[in-house]
């Protein structure tokens, strides 16, 4: 039992050649922004290193993360990129359930103490001690804590283990809050995106059963080789930005000339994501391709930022929900105006002081007998 | 209130100098009245260049800030025949590294600088006096106050101003500028080490376009009512302002003490 098979004997047991195999490998160090250096790396970890456990959580989600994953193309196909990491537990995709599926979660926990990797799908609403997540009888927020004690590492995918996401957009009724604020004390690799791109998964997965490591996490704890830059920064309408040439509306020419989207609202110069170069779908397109702008799902908060066809973010703390130019005109126009009045009083007062100073005592007469 | 006398005041002597001239003050007033006009010099050169390097900064930050928020109509012709955002944002990144050099050439020149050079850094809230003054400039620019009071450097009230809205405004644009230029600059670049923690303490990317374009008119807010103030003050206080920017002597009209 505890002799747990390499990824290469699940491979060839599963027919694939070793040339497939080799293939499959200076793909995933492509995949990874490594040099073909890295190519005997991969493959000597994936022929002698035993799969690595994962215990795959879903909270508060709608399984588009899940729906993500299985459709990755390279790191190879769904049933591979299972084997490889031997998926203990994941309500959604598992034969078990019920009380076989809760018990196959604790054995994994106790066999493979430490060295297990919690894969964290959605996140635990607090509201009402989390009842409005139950798994297995039990508040979701428990089963999370309670997973990830002897958690080796832990996997936050999609932006709703990252960020929060939908359900703690204003006002949260359920106070869904993303898994690090649960959890302190365990290394997490935010994931984000609504869902995440499957080769992001994939690639994330099979650096950390290649290196036995965690990959290297940016300030907010994204791995840096696919959030590392915005989807700006790699979008092939870019040059259509440094021109100035700009879609004013879904119907005009620009539109169907693939111009920027900046000025209907697209938020790739705000978003880290991969979307621009790894593309969705085997690499078939992704949204800006098709012609609609980025909205921004894998940051923080991307559901309270106002209109997905707005440049500017609205500024809800101001009552009526504002952008930076409507408040900044409104101040500027109060400020401008009240200068006028002052000025228009200091110019009479500045007027009547002239007219006095000289003849003092005469204005003044002259004044009272007004 | 009546404190030393402007000559005895902690200026160096020899930078003091009364100066004599004649001025009609009034056209209507029989005979030319003449009056002693008292100098001190205040701002050094490069107090006053730098005012007038930032000046020249803050207008092109703004033009070209405010069209990256919301950029032209669209240029006609193929892409590779046009530059446009590309000028624009270079115009904004250049100026942004000018404004942000000067500023720190400003902090220097407090430090080395003469004694009104440090003004605009450090507000003496600590003192009495100043507080009184403070009211007292208040209650001028609410019309209650009959004469405004001298000052060789800032009154309490500009000092304050220029204080809370330019020093802070300032420090807070190039703060959230160079953490968004360094989003361009990627990962690991100078601007991303020094200023990109700023992008996780405020949320997100967009979050911080969203400060930094309020700072904008933060910055505005204060340019219009400095040029006012300066306008302003220049024609009804008891000093010279705009003059002693270009060339660093304060006039005073008249010789009354306090």
């Amino acid at each position: 039992m505890s002799q747990i098979e390499t990824f290469y004997e699940v491979m060839r047991r599963q027919g694939i050649t070793r040339r497939s195999f080799l293939k499959y490998c200076s793909l995933t160090a492509a995949a990874l922004g490594l040099g073909p250096s890295f190519v005997p790396q991969i493959a000597n970890a994936m022929e002698n290193k035993p799969r690595t456990p994962v215990l795959w959580l879903h909270g508060l989600e709608c399984t588009c993360c899940s729906e993500s994953f299985i459709r990755s193309a390279h790191p190879l196909v769904k049933d591979v990129v299972l084997s490889m990491i031997s998926l203990d537990y994941d309500d959604t995709l598992m034969a078990a359930a019920g009380h076989q599926a809760e018990a196959a979660l604790e054995e994994t926990m106790k066999k493979y103490k430490g060295e297990y990797i919690l894969a964290v799908e959605g996140n635990p609403p607090l509201n009402e001690d989390g009842m409005f997540c139950i798994v297995g009888g039990k508040p979701f927020l428990d089963q999370l804590k309670h997973a990830a004690k002897d958690a080796k590492a832990i996997i936050a995918w999609g932006s709703c283990a990252s960020w929060g996401c939908v359900q703690a957009a204003r006002p949260n009724p359920t106070q869904a809050v993303p898994i690090h604020k649960v959890i302190t004390d365990k290394p997490i690799i935010k994931v984000p995106g609504c869902p995440p791109i499957a080769e992001v998964m994939t690639g994330v997965i099979t650096y950390m059963l290649t290196f036995g490591k965690l990959p290297e996490l940016d300030r907010q704890g994204r791995p840096k080789m696919f959030y590392g830059q915005r989807i700006h920064d790699k979008c092939y309408r870019r040059p259509h930005f440094d021109a100035g040439q700009f879609v004013e509306q879904w119907d005009d020419e620009a539109a169907r000339k693939g111009y920027c989207l900046y000025k209907v609202g697209c938020k790739g110069p705000t978003t880290y994501n991969a979307c621009s170069t790894i593309r969705w779908n085997e690499g078939v397109s992704f949204p800006i391709q098709a012609g609609h702008g980025c909205i921004g799902c894998s940051e923080d908060g991307f559901w309270d930022k106002g209109s997905f066809y707005d440049r500017l973010s609205n500024i809800p703390q101001f009552g009526i929900e504002k952008n930076a130019d409507e408040i900044g005109t409104a101040v500027a126009g109060g400020v401008g105006a009240a200068i006028a009045a002052h000025a228009a009083v200091s110019a009479l007062k500045q007027a009547s002081r002239k007219d006095t100073k000289p003849q003092d005592s005469t204005k003044k007469e002259h004044e009272d007998h007004a | 209130m009546s404190e030393q006398s402007i000559k005895t005041n902690d200026v160096p002597a020899a930078a003091v100098s009364a100066s004599t001239t004649t001025q009609v003050e009034d056209p209507t007033v029989q005979g030319e009245q003449v009056r002693r006009q008292t100098a001190v010099f205040v701002y050094e050169w490069p107090l006053r260049l730098w005012h007038w390097v930032t000046v020249l900064c803050i207008i092109v930050l703004c033009v070209t800030g405010y069209f990256i928020g919301s950029p032209l109509p669209t240029m006609p012709g193929e892409a590779m025949d046009n530059y446009l955002m590309g000028y624009i944002r270079f115009a904004h990144f250049a100026a942004g590294y000018v404004f942000a050099i000067a500023f720190v050439g400003r902090v220097y020149w407090a430090f080395v600088g003469n004694h009104h050079a440090r003004e605009l850094f450090i507000v003496p809230i600590h003192k009495k006096k100043w507080w009184g003054e403070l009211f007292h400039e208040l209650r001028w620019y609410m019309f209650i106050e009959k004469t405004p009071k001298k000052y060789i450097g800032h009154n309490p009230m500009g000092q304050l101003a220029m204080f809370s809205f330019f020093v802070i405004g300032t420090i807070f644009m190039i703060v959230t500028g160079f953490a968004l230029y360094g989003e361009g600059l990627g990962v690991g670049s100078w601007a991303d080490r020094w200023f990109g923690w700023v992008i996780p303490l405020m949320g997100q990317s967009q979050d911080v376009h969203t400060w930094h374009h309020l700072g904008m008119w933060y910055i505005i807010v204060f340019v219009m009512t400095h040029v006012y103030v300066a306008i302003r003050e220049d024609i009804m206080s008891r000093q010279s302002l705009i003059s002693t920017m270009v060339g660093g002597w304060r006039m005073f009209k008249d010789d009354k003490p306090d």
